[in-house]
């Protein structure tokens, strides 16, 4: 891996919030932990900071490496750096791991003061609008009155969205990619596919399989294999895969044949390996539930009359996740209410997650829109 | 010509076709501009009329320009119309010289006027003297306004303003004003269909 441009070695930070937070499923939790990153520098107004919102799996762990760990390089890297789209010589960027993650910041794994044993089943649902509360008070706790942009692909972009409705005057700018104002019936199908793999592995013991010393492996492979499917394009598969053999030959067993079955089967288990099950089956729901329409009859426009800040929204041709079609949704319901957008619709073979990847005109795109922004 | 005096000849008609379009547009107004290009019609609009705007804009380079220029675009190919666009969303709606390069010519001008109260349209006369001569001397026109061989033009359509007079009529297209220049951006008023190579209009919908 390249280490040029890079914002070099870095380390988490975390924040202890002692008001309570009502989530929007009514549960309280009376105090939280959020672990976060920070690159680049606050300006004197506090004016340049710009708020990374991770998807389904990532963390606060954005951009750099770790000085005990070398390999371990932040998730959007080739984003976010010195001399890269999102400059760290002008943005002060932050990165954090949401509420009920399982990277630090307080959600399953944590343990619950009541019982002295990990929350694992018993931590409340939290859902998009809740990371955003969460988000507001860390962003309190930095000094940043008002985000420059925050910036997310997928779930990310939902936050971005949510951002913009729930405190519009605290964001000037929402960059929202390969997103959807909500998941459409086949989206909520494939989460719930994951969710079933999960929650019937015998070693899940009802989402208490840290009192049992075991973890749901087998479902959480299964989970990410199904989800793994989704972020790729097929014609991305049919490149990288097509019909290649393992063994060379066909070995009439239920063992790997095919390479992609052997891609399926790695990505499995490395994700089994770190990402804890509860985490996955909450991340889902807040999925499920994002749909800042429901409360107005659906009317995505009536949604977004409250918000104020000017729109960067992008999708990627072969995304079938989250086709371009979803992003146009979002660009007309801004457009009713006049504000500022720029949509952009990117030739990218890569399937949903092409917005991980440093397609040259995809970055040109966020780079000229991020250079543009007055801090 | 050296390439310097053609890219300044150039700049000068853009000013010209720009300021000819702002001239129509009453200030503060909302406008829709279709095949935007980079975005300098509307970045020009807005700091001379102070419109605010959307450009439409199929080609990825250019989709990117627009961002460098500030200009609000969407990326989408109104060959497929300009549903999501709402009705009466605008109260101008531009297609500078990109109508001949588009198929769909009667869908796109019924969707402009559906999404906004007026239309403004320029395109090059094909019947201009000029162009007739080429014809008749037995080649395709290549001029100001037609700057292409016939082999690379992005014009997929060829009219000429009786033509396109005739489509409004067709289409129950009220043309409220017409404009035609020949090449050097003189003013044309006795027969702009022979002695116009660039024509605008201003249309609205009958009735």
């Amino acid at each position: 891996m390249s280490s040029e441009n890079s914002v070099g070695v870095v380390a988490p930070q975390r924040a202890h919030f002692n008001e309570p937070l009502t989530l929007k499923s009514g549960a309280r939790l009376p105090g939280f932990e959020l672990v976060f990153e920070t690159y680049g520098t606050l300006n004197a107004e506090h004016a340049n900071a710009v708020l990374v919102c991770h998807a389904l799996s990532g963390s606060h762990h954005v951009a750099g490496t770790y000085a005990d760990d070398p390999e371990s390089i932040g998730w959007w890297d080739n984003l976010v750096g010195p001399g890269k789209p999102l400059d760290t010589r002008k943005f002060f960027v932050v990165g954090v791991n949401n509420l009920g993650g399982c990277y630090g910041s307080t959600g399953p794994l944590s343990i619950n003061p009541d019982t002295g044993k990990r929350f694992g089943a018993d931590f409340p649902l939290v859902t998009v609008e809740d990371w955003v509360a969460a988000q507001a008070r860390l962003a309190d706790h930095l000094g940043i009155r008002t985000w420059a942009a925050v910036i997310g692909g997928s779930l990310g972009g939902m936050q971005a969205i949510e951002w913009s409705v729930q405190l519009p005057d605290r964001i000037r700018h929402a960059m929202v990619i390969a997103s959807a104002p909500k998941l459409s019936a086949q989206n909520i199908a494939f989460n719930e596919v994951a969710r079933q793999a999960i929650i019937s592995d015998p070693d899940f013991h009802g989402g208490y399989y840290a009192d049992h010393g075991v973890v749901p492996t087998t479902g959480l492979r299964l989970a990410r294999m199904v989800g793994h499917i989704t972020y790729l394009s097929d014609s991305q598969m049919a490149e990288k895969f097509g019909r290649q053999l393992r063994h060379g030959e066909h070995k009439f067993s239920y063992d790997v044949d095919f390479e992609i079955e052997s891609y399926l089967r790695y990505q499995g288990n490395k994700f089994a390996g770190y990402f804890d099950a509860n985490t996955y089956l909450m991340m889902t729901k807040a999925l499920d539930y994002f749909d800042p329409a429901y409360g107005y009859e659906g009317q995505l426009a009536a949604a977004l009359a409250r918000a104020r800040a000017s729109f960067f929204v992008a999708s990627f041709s072969t995304d079938w996740r989250f086709a371009p079609a979803r992003s146009r949704e979002i660009v007309f319901a801004l457009l009713h209410n006049r504000l500022h957008v720029v949509y952009a619709e990117i030739e990218c073979d890569a399937g949903h997650d092409s917005f991980l990847l440093a397609d040259p005109h995809y970055h040109d795109l966020l780079r000229a829109y991020l250079e543009n922004i007055a801090v | 010509m050296t390439e310097q005096e053609r890219r300044v000849k150039a700049e000068q008609r853009e000013r010209f076709d720009f300021a000819v379009i702002a001239n129509w547009i009453p200030p503060g107004e909302r406008v829709l501009d279709l095949g935007c290009g980079d975005g300098r019609l509307l970045r020009y609009l807005s700091d001379t009329r102070d419109v605010s705007g959307y450009g439409v804009e199929i080609d990825q380079e250019s989709v990117l320009w627009c961002i460098r220029n500030g200009v609000d675009v969407i990326q989408m190919d109104i060959e497929c119309g300009l549903s999501g666009f709402e009705d009466r969303s605008f109260d101008h709606v531009i297609i500078s010289q990109a109508l001949q390069t588009m198929h769909a010519t009667e869908g796109i001008l019924t969707e402009m006027l559906r999404v906004a109260e007026e239309a403004v349209v320029s395109f090059p006369n094909f019947a201009y003297r000029s162009n007739r001569e080429a014809i008749a001397a037995g080649h395709m026109p290549v001029s100001e306004d037609l700057p292409y061989d016939w082999f690379d033009t992005p014009n997929v359509r060829f009219f000429t303003i009786a033509d396109f007079e005739q489509l409004c009529a067709r289409l129950d297209i009220d043309i409220r004003e017409r404009l035609a220049f020949d090449e050097v951006g003189r003013e044309v008023s006795i027969d702009p269909n022979l002695n116009g190579s660039l024509a605008f209009y201003r249309l609205g919908r009958r009735s």
